[in-house]
């Protein structure tokens, strides 16, 4: 008896695609969708005519051309008669150097600058004040032609270091900080260094090792192993050992003054310096404010707590604090990171040879290749980008509160 | 008993004895010294370290700051001034580059008999900009601030004043369309004829219009082209139309990439990405070499105005996520409260949920401003004269060769100022804004 009918249907008419809440968010796709590709062909049309003017065509041939230009500064074999690819590479190694040495002087500078600024003690976190807005509220460009003027102006020249000169080596004569940059020694690998670095590598995964087993054991057991002395000794004494059993594979070759200039030894350009001092200085100055607010956000009564809990002060901060700080402080350190290395790219403010000066610069003027050489920098610094906040969105789901 | 015990005490003080005052080591600067500098052995350390150092910058810094000499012609002339009065060694500042050429700083290469008329523009933009800034003053003024972009738009390039008016009556008949059409057809299609009216106003009948109202009532100044802008005003004129063009771009984005609708939620993070993934330096070069590539071969953009676009984009992404941020601070809450009270999108974001999540984010937005400014010097880089490229220039020539400190002192300066008070008016901002209890 009770027979269930569908409502009456009613026909489809145009004006729903507008007026119902059904179909209206498929026309507003469909009429983005359209006005997208219109965009599209319209820009990739107007390429193709454009270039198709200038006689020229869309291919990445130049990598395999050779370059005829000199790198002043290269981590790997690199001449004049290599190819732009290569060029592009060396490019691409610089640009990382320069972030990962960015990215851990700026660190330990933020974290410094970030608890000192919380500090009771008047003077010290005034003047971190200053260091933290001043370096905030000035563009990174003026800092860095700041430093490097001072490396270039501020230092010796290499003939003030002859005898009876005005300048003297540091460090027992084997640092020299002059106009042409920092001279340091420069280990020489002997035969047999390789089973030296096998031997620091194992020795590391020992310490990993120990101190996994150390953890287990306290949480089975709560016996506590003395962590901190065991990884030390790890850490030194095999290598240490192993230096002497292979007999020095390893030496240090020093900078010596010749002539006009210093001869031998590690020569660590002015360029490089400038701009990963400036580089740390600024992006540490933004770093300081993530860990200042970091420790700001655990509530006071935390701190409490553990006191009440009779944890005593370096374990509270180990245990409790620092802890729940890093939640809040590793995401925005992790955008700090990328920032720096974004920001790396005004090396050519001061002459160091980056992606954006070898790809992006000289290579583009002499082939007249700038949409392909544009194109590949940018696929460069994209990738490393997503790769740096896939790490950061990784972390961000490992430390996310597990609520029940 | 009670006899007794009053004989038994001899003396009994029927006085309050007056306060004595605190130990001396307990007031004033003695304990704000002890309390502050001198806690404990390592802060007393680190205070009196932290004293040398500020001893010893200022023992070098100072000398050559007092003795700064700020007449003279050249570097030449300031040294043997510097010699006549002070003596060979002695460290004087030489600020006379500074009084001898500021204008280029500030201005460029801009005709100097017409520098009133930037002056003349920021001086409207900051009237324009008082009534956003604080609410105490009358709303009338809003009306001031619509029209004050075009009015500057004429006062900095000149030429016909039709050209300005051409471009506003654009947001006119954008404006008129979406009431136009609006009305009988509903909000959707009122949205896209205002998008696209003014678009084909701008395109097909822009210059004739203004060419003809020109020929008719010829009304003008003189022109001057962007080649000539320079300076602090070529900062502030990217940075500020950045600012002003990226927040409403950034808004839409954001609510793009919160968005159910599949196609505009994706194209929205593609964009956001991609132009946050690079550098803005790439986006410059990209902006003076490859541009060219992708307009109508005829289309022959100026290169100020190629930058400004780029500037917005980048900026509108950075905008975007910081709105973003505040957008998913707000609580699950409003949303659905906005829709039980029937609101459609549009209302139920403006009404109830964008003046919420731009409060949260104002600290984010205004730290996006003040990269975006701070990254206006980027432009040396594509051959534009920022002040930090009009510095180069001015140590390039014969007069000023070999000075440093004193041009970068004079820019960081005027960058740390505008900065600095945009990071003040934000948290100014936040606490005026602050509902919350504390």
């Amino acid at each position: 008896m009770s027979d269930v009918s569908d409502p009456p249907k009613e026909p489809f008419r145009l004006s729903q695609l507008i007026y119902d809440t059904r179909y209206r968010s498929m026309t507003i796709q469909v009429v983005a969708l359209a006005l997208i590709v219109a965009l599209f062909s319209w820009l990739v049309s107007n390429t193709v005519t454009n270039l198709s003017a200038l006689g020229k065509d869309f291919n990445f041939d130049f990598l395999g051309q050779r370059a005829n230009y000199d790198i002043n500064q290269m981590l790997i074999e690199y001449s004049n008669e290599s190819t732009h690819g290569r060029a592009a590479l060396v490019g691409i190694l610089n640009t990382l150097l320069v972030a990962f040495l960015g990215c851990a002087l700026a660190t330990v500078i933020g974290v410094t600058a970030g608890v000192l600024r919380l500090s009771k003690n008047w003077v010290v976190a005034r003047l971190m004040t200053i260091y933290v807005e001043g370096f905030r509220n000035v563009p990174l460009l003026i800092w860095i032609l700041v430093v490097f003027a001072v490396m270039t102006e501020a230092t010796p020249q290499p003939r003030d270091f002859r005898p009876g000169g005005s300048a003297s080596m540091l460090l027992g004569d084997t640092v020299a900080i002059t106009n042409r940059g920092i001279f340091v020694p420069m280990p020489v690998w002997g035969a047999g260094s390789a089973a030296l670095v096998a031997v620091f590598i194992l020795s590391l995964i020992g310490m990993f090792v120990f101190r996994r087993m150390a953890h287990k054991k306290q949480e089975a057991t709560g016996q506590i192993l003395p962590v901190f002395w065991v990884s030390l000794t790890l850490f030194f004494v095999p290598t240490v050992l192993a230096y002497f059993v292979l007999g020095r594979p390893v030496t240090l070759d020093y900078p010596e003054l010749g002539g006009f200039n210093f001869k031998g030894g590690l020569q660590i350009r002015n360029s490089l310096t400038a701009l990963w001092i400036a580089l740390s200085l600024y992006t540490g100055a933004f770093i300081a404010e993530v860990v200042r607010s970091g420790i700001m956000s655990v509530s006071k009564g935390q701190t409490e707590a553990a006191f009440a809990l009779g944890l005593r002060p370096n374990r509270t901060m180990r245990l409790v604090i620092l802890p729940q700080a890093l939640r809040v402080i590793i995401p925005p350190l992790i955008s700090q990171y990328l920032n720096l290395t974004k920001n790396s790219s005004l090396a050519i403010a001061v002459g160091y040879m980056d992606v954006r000066a070898t790809l992006g610069g000289i290579t583009i003027n002499q082939t007249g290749r700038e949409l392909e050489g544009i194109l590949l920098m940018a696929a460069f610094y994209l990738a490393l980008s997503l790769a740096i906040s896939g790490v950061m969105n990784i972390y961000n789901t490992s430390i996310k509160l597990k609520e029940r | 008993m009670s006899e007794t015990h009053a004989s038994a005490v001899s003396y009994m003080r029927d006085t309050m004895l007056p306060p004595s005052p605190p130990p001396a080591g307990e007031t004033g600067a003695i304990r704000w010294l002890r309390e502050n500098l001198f806690p404990s052995w390592l802060n007393a350390v680190l205070t009196v370290l932290s004293l040398l150092v500020v001893y010893w910058v200022l023992s070098h810094i100072l000398p050559w700051f007092v003795n700064g000499i700020w007449v003279a012609g050249s570097l030449s002339e300031c040294r043997e001034i510097r010699d006549a009065t002070l003596g060979p060694d002695a460290s004087a500042a030489c600020f006379a580059v500074i009084t001898d050429r500021w204008r280029q700083l500030l201005f460029g290469f801009y005709p100097s008999e017409l520098y009133w008329r930037p002056a003349l523009a920021l001086v409207l933009f900051l009237s324009a900009v008082a009534p956003i800034l604080f609410n105490r003053l009358p709303r009338k003024m809003l009306w001031f601030t619509a029209v004050a972009p075009f009015a500057m738009l004429w006062l900095l390039w000149g030429g016909a004043i039709w050209g300005a008016l051409s471009v506003a009556a654009g947001f006119v008949i954008g404006y008129a369309a979406f009431v136009l059409i609006g009305r009988p057809l509903g909000t959707l299609a009122g949205a896209l004829a205002a998008i696209i009216a003014p678009v084909v106003w701008w395109i097909f009948a822009a210059s004739a219009a203004a060419g003809m109202m020109q020929s008719l009532v010829p009304i003008s100044i003189q022109e001057v082209g962007s080649k000539d802008f320079g300076g602090f005003m070529l900062s502030f004129i990217i940075g500020i139309s950045g600012i002003i063009l990226s927040l409403p771009l950034g808004v839409l984005l954001a609510l793009g990439r919160q968005s159910d609708l599949l196609i505009i939620n994706k194209t929205s993070v593609a964009f956001i990405e991609i132009i946050r993934g690079v550098p803005l330096i790439v986006w410059l070069i990209t902006a003076s070499l490859l541009l060219n590539y992708f307009l109508p071969p005829n289309a022959n953009l100026d290169l100020l105005l190629r930058v400004i676009i780029m500037v917005t984009l980048f900026a509108s992404a950075y905008m975007a996520e910081v709105i973003r941020g505040g957008l998913a601070a707000v609580p699950r809450g409003q949303y659905e409260a906005a829709d039980a009270l029937g609101l459609d999108y549009w209302k139920s974001m403006r009404l109830i949920i964008l003046p919420q999540a731009m409060k949260i984010s104002i600290p984010g937005i205004v730290n996006t401003f003040i990269g975006l400014f701070k990254d206006t010097t980027l432009v040396v880089f594509i051959g534009l004269f920022d002040p930090i490229g009009l510095a180069s220039a001015i140590r390039a020539s014969t007069d000023w060769n070999g000075i440093y400190w004193e041009l970068f002192i004079f820019v960081g300066l005027l960058f740390f100022v505008c900065c600095f008070s945009m990071s003040r008016y934000s948290i100014y901002l936040e606490r005026k804004l602050q509902t919350g209890h504390k």
